[in-house]
């Protein structure tokens, strides 16, 4: 029981990391929460279902397209949104406000286009399924586990090991110097928002599988424990996301069985409190001494 | 002549670095006594241990004869110490004459009751307020400019007004964290002429500056802080011919 | 537009008489309830949205779970209104009471935090609220909710018609009115508008940080248990999938779309964002999109919000000042 809750947990945790990771770049280059990141992952996740059931017919194609799609709107929401205000130097708020509003946009967009009501959605991950005495392991939990690992590699070589991963951490310490360096530091941002958009878009399409069913609203819900996974693990730190996600999947689904199932989210935010409490920096983000 | 600031053996450690070392001053009423020093030498560091932003690794710090080591920021400002900032930190959205009587914080009572229920009390402090702001404003030539926002006043005006928001305070004791930086030589001669005014008026003040010309000129007595440690002490006059503080300023300039 | 603003600063005082006659004789031009039923929606939107510039506008903090005091505001009316048949005058002080509460429990551990951390807490916050009014049954009846929540009544009055609830809803504006303008024009105020300019300045002139962040929490949280109460009475059935985060963002919006820090701002903000959904009932399904776009493009026009660099009172001291210069020359 308690093995098979683990295993659940840790699957539906390391799509949040995936979800969390975007959150936390974004904040990394602009200290700005992206309240949009949420419906991003929603859409995501519709894209490739209309796609194939509604054009193309073949789901890698559709997922491909989805993700091009749902790129290209994360860098709408930079490109037409937040650098504009960046170029007024506004105080943050205008930013955070803006995200919130394109999530409004994209959510109900998706309301109107692909209507309101939960889609089924095919799995193409099921290829059956092992026991170990009482512990059961699909094969969708097994792929989902491989291809977050692999996405959560990947995105950690690209900002820790390449040149324009570098940039991307240039441009977190210091835009202004970033610009004298010759970075292109709207580039970067906008680069950003697109890598995020399309591991929550990545995300929103293997949870649509894996519970075989989609809604408009799994944006919000999600967005927000994506979110306290970032800052759980400690924001803008990469491997903090990723790990704070996979332990918010853990937390819900150890509760949920072992707690109340009602309670299944509060729990993980009430762990996630706690924890800022003591520990305001996240569990890996660094203490910062304020200078005054 | 008694003591109003009074530091003793101060130690401060950021990790595994050292930004004070075993530092001792005291000031005495009525001084005007300068720190200088090369850049990231301590200075701002030693003011906010002073002034409680940081607590010291160890070593004590005393407000007359009280200790004070441990208060926090707003607890040693109600004791006596008023400062300004380096890079200066005005409430940028408030007028200049609300700059300065937001000052006043610590001098006045009305509270939430006296706020929403408009008692008495609320309104005579409101217009002892406005008078006390009108002096402190036309004493630091502010006047002109009392109903504008903070933020959209003249650099060396905003200046001004951040030691005028400490002066509304009340303090035993101004520090001022290089008040000159950034005027020109005007500006810098019409801020010497104030402070001279203060210290007519009987306070109390401490300052960080890097014009020489002006510390020389304003301070009797002069502390050289080098590498978070204190190189020497003295007049203006023993102080510029102390050897350890021509090699620390030689040495920062090559 | 800054000869209006001048105008408007000069005559503040006629004009607040004459913006609350207006509103006085409202109710009696326009008697659909269609319209009053909007108007009263109008009236406590701005309890809240005022509540909540308290918190965002004037103490520079951003909370995201202002729904959950409103929730716990309207959860504590009708628990006691239903179950002790308490009249209006006692669920509402026990909601400010009970909602006030809940600002001490949540601001003292969290008002340390700064920034994002304080957002990310206070939407948790929200969540759990709700989580706990959906599951604890025998108190809330969870996603049954609460019905028959008898009508609002004062003094063995009942004020059942839509003009007499407008008219309850008119008077606690004007009290949330009062009491913010009260507080941010005296010493409490200017302490709170410093901590949002900064904080270590604040600390630096005395002023208690934490303490008054707190204080203001609590009355944050009071009027917005105060609209809650009023809510429960006059909708008179209550779940809890009105208090989520994401009405608690749609509140954000609100107070922050007028200009953060302006009385009249949240009031014309909050008015505008709320009327201007309903003048679009022809496009239906497409009002909630278009409610995003306004917000987008509202934020790339006007950042600080509609009226978030006026301020009337400097406004007018200034033209006071030109005048009085004048009459010397």
């Amino acid at each position: 029981m308690f093995l098979q809750q683990l295993i659940n947990g840790i699957t539906i945790g390391s799509t949040y990391a995936l979800v969390a990771i975007g959150y936390s770049m974004v904040f990394g280059v602009l200290e700005l929460i992206n309240f949009a990141n949420g419906s991003v992952y929603m859409l995501g996740g519709y894209l490739t279902l209309m796609l194939y059931t509604g054009l193309v017919g073949s789901f890698g194609l559709s997922f491909g397209l989805g993700l091009l799609l749902t790129a290209l709107v994360g860098y709408t929401i930079d490109r037409f949104g937040l650098r504009r205000l960046r170029e007024k130097k506004v105080p943050k708020i205008a930013g955070l406000i803006t995200t919130l509003g394109f999530s409004q946009i994209i959510e109900n967009a998706v309301r109107i286009f692909f209507g309101s009501e939960t889609k089924p959605y095919p799995n193409m991950l099921d290829f059956g399924q092992v026991t170990f005495g009482n512990v059961t392991i699909t094969s969708s939990q097994v792929i989902i586990l491989m291809i977050s690992i692999l996405l959560m590699l990947l995105t950690s070589v690209t900002v820790y090991r390449t040149k324009m991963g570098k940039a991307m951490l240039a441009v977190s310490q210091s835009q202004e110097a970033s610009q004298l360096m010759g970075i292109n530091v709207n580039g970067i941002i906008s680069l950003t928002f697109m890598i995020s958009s399309i591991l929550a878009a990545i995300a929103g399409t293997l949870v649509g599988m894996y519970y075989q069913n989609i809604d408009a609203s799994m944006g919000a819900s999600v967005g927000m424990k994506a979110l306290a996974s970032a800052v759980l693990g400690g924001v803008g730190v990469l491997p903090g996301a990723m790990v704070g996600g996979v332990l918010m999947g853990i937390f819900e689904t150890l509760g949920a069985s072992y707690i109340s199932s009602g309670y299944r989210d509060a729990i993980s935010f009430a762990i996630l409190i706690i924890v800022i409490l003591f520990k305001p920096s996240g569990l890996f983000g660094r203490k910062q001494i304020n200078k005054v | 002549m008694s003591e109003v600031l009074k530091v003793s053996g101060v130690t401060q450690r950021f990790g595994g670095l050292v930004a004070l070392d075993n530092i001792s001053i005291h000031i005495g009423q009525g001084e005007i006594v300068g720190i200088i020093g090369p850049n990231g030498a301590g200075k701002t560091t030693l003011f906010n241990v002073i002034t409680g932003i940081y607590h010291p690794t160890e070593g004590q710090v005393f407000l007359e004869d009280t200790e004070i080591t441990t208060y926090k920021t707003h607890e040693i400002a109600k004791a006596g110490f008023a400062r300004t900032f380096q890079n200066i930190r005005l409430f940028g959205k408030l007028s200049v004459m609300d700059n300065v009587i937001a000052g006043m914080h610590t001098r006045r009572k009305t509270n939430l009751f006296d706020a929403i229920f408009q008692t008495g009390r609320r309104r005579r402090e409101g217009r002892e307020a406005q008078e006390k702001a009108e002096k402190l404003l036309k004493l630091m030539d502010l006047w002109e400019d009392r109903h504008s926002l903070a933020s959209s006043l003249p650099y060396g005006h905003q200046r001004r007004l951040e030691i005028a928001r400490a002066l509304a305070a009340e303090p035993k004791l101004l520090l001022l964290d290089e008040p000159a930086a950034g005027m020109n030589e005007q500006e810098t001669e019409e801020l010497r002429e104030m402070v001279l005014q203060l210290k007519q008026m009987g306070l109390t003040i401490f300052l960080i500056e890097h014009d020489m010309k002006f510390v020389m000129n304003i301070c009797e007595r002069i502390y050289v802080l080098n590498h978070g440690v204190l190189i020497a002490q003295g007049t203006p006059a023993q102080v510029s011919q102390n050897q350890a503080v021509i090699e620390a300023y030689l040495g920062e300039e090559d | 537009m800054n000869k209006i603003f001048e105008f408007c600063a000069w005559h503040s005082g006629k004009l607040t008489v004459g913006a609350l006659a207006l509103a006085i004789v409202f109710p009696f031009v326009f008697t659909s309830s269609y319209v009053l039923r909007i108007a009263i929606t109008v009236l406590m939107y701005i309890v809240l949205s005022l509540s909540l510039n308290l918190l965002v506008g004037f103490l520079g903090q951003m909370s995201m779970g202002h729904a959950a005091f409103w929730g716990i505001g309207a959860y504590t009316a009708a628990i006691l209104s239903t179950r002790l048949n308490l009249s209006s005058l006692g669920t509402f002080l026990a909601a400010m009471v009970v909602a006030g509460l809940f600002g001490l429990l949540l601001g003292l551990p969290v008002l340390k935090l700064k920034g994002y951390y304080l957002t990310v807490v206070t939407l948790g916050f929200c969540e759990i609220v709700r989580l706990v009014e959906l599951n604890w049954m025998d108190l809330t009846r969870g996603s049954l909710g609460i019905a028959a929540i008898p009508p609002l009544n004062f003094f063995g009055q009942i004020f059942k018609s839509s003009r007499s609830v407008y008219f309850v809803a008119l008077v606690l504006v004007v009290l949330a009115v009062y009491v913010v303008h009260s507080i941010i024009n005296s010493r409490v105020g200017l302490a709170v508008m410093s901590i949002r300019d900064d904080d270590v300045a604040a600390a630096s002139i005395g002023i208690p940080v934490f303490r008054y962040k707190v204080m203001v929490f609590i009355v944050a949280g009071m009027l917005a248990g105060l609209a809650g109460a009023f809510y429960a009475h006059y909708i008179s059935f209550i779940d809890p999938s009105g208090f989520t985060t994401s009405a608690s963002l749609d509140l954000v919006i609100l107070a922050i779309f007028g200009g953060q820090g302006s009385i009249p701002g949240a009031i014309l903000g909050t008015t505008l964002l709320t009327v201007l959904p309903e003048t679009m009932r022809s496009l239906m399904e497409y009002r909630q999109m278009i409610y995003g776009v306004i917000i987008v493009v509202m934020m790339l026009v006007k950042p600080d919000g509609l009226l978030g660099r006026v301020n009337f009172k400097y406004i007018r001291q200034r033209l006071q000042m030109k005048a009085e210069k004048e009459a010397k020359a």
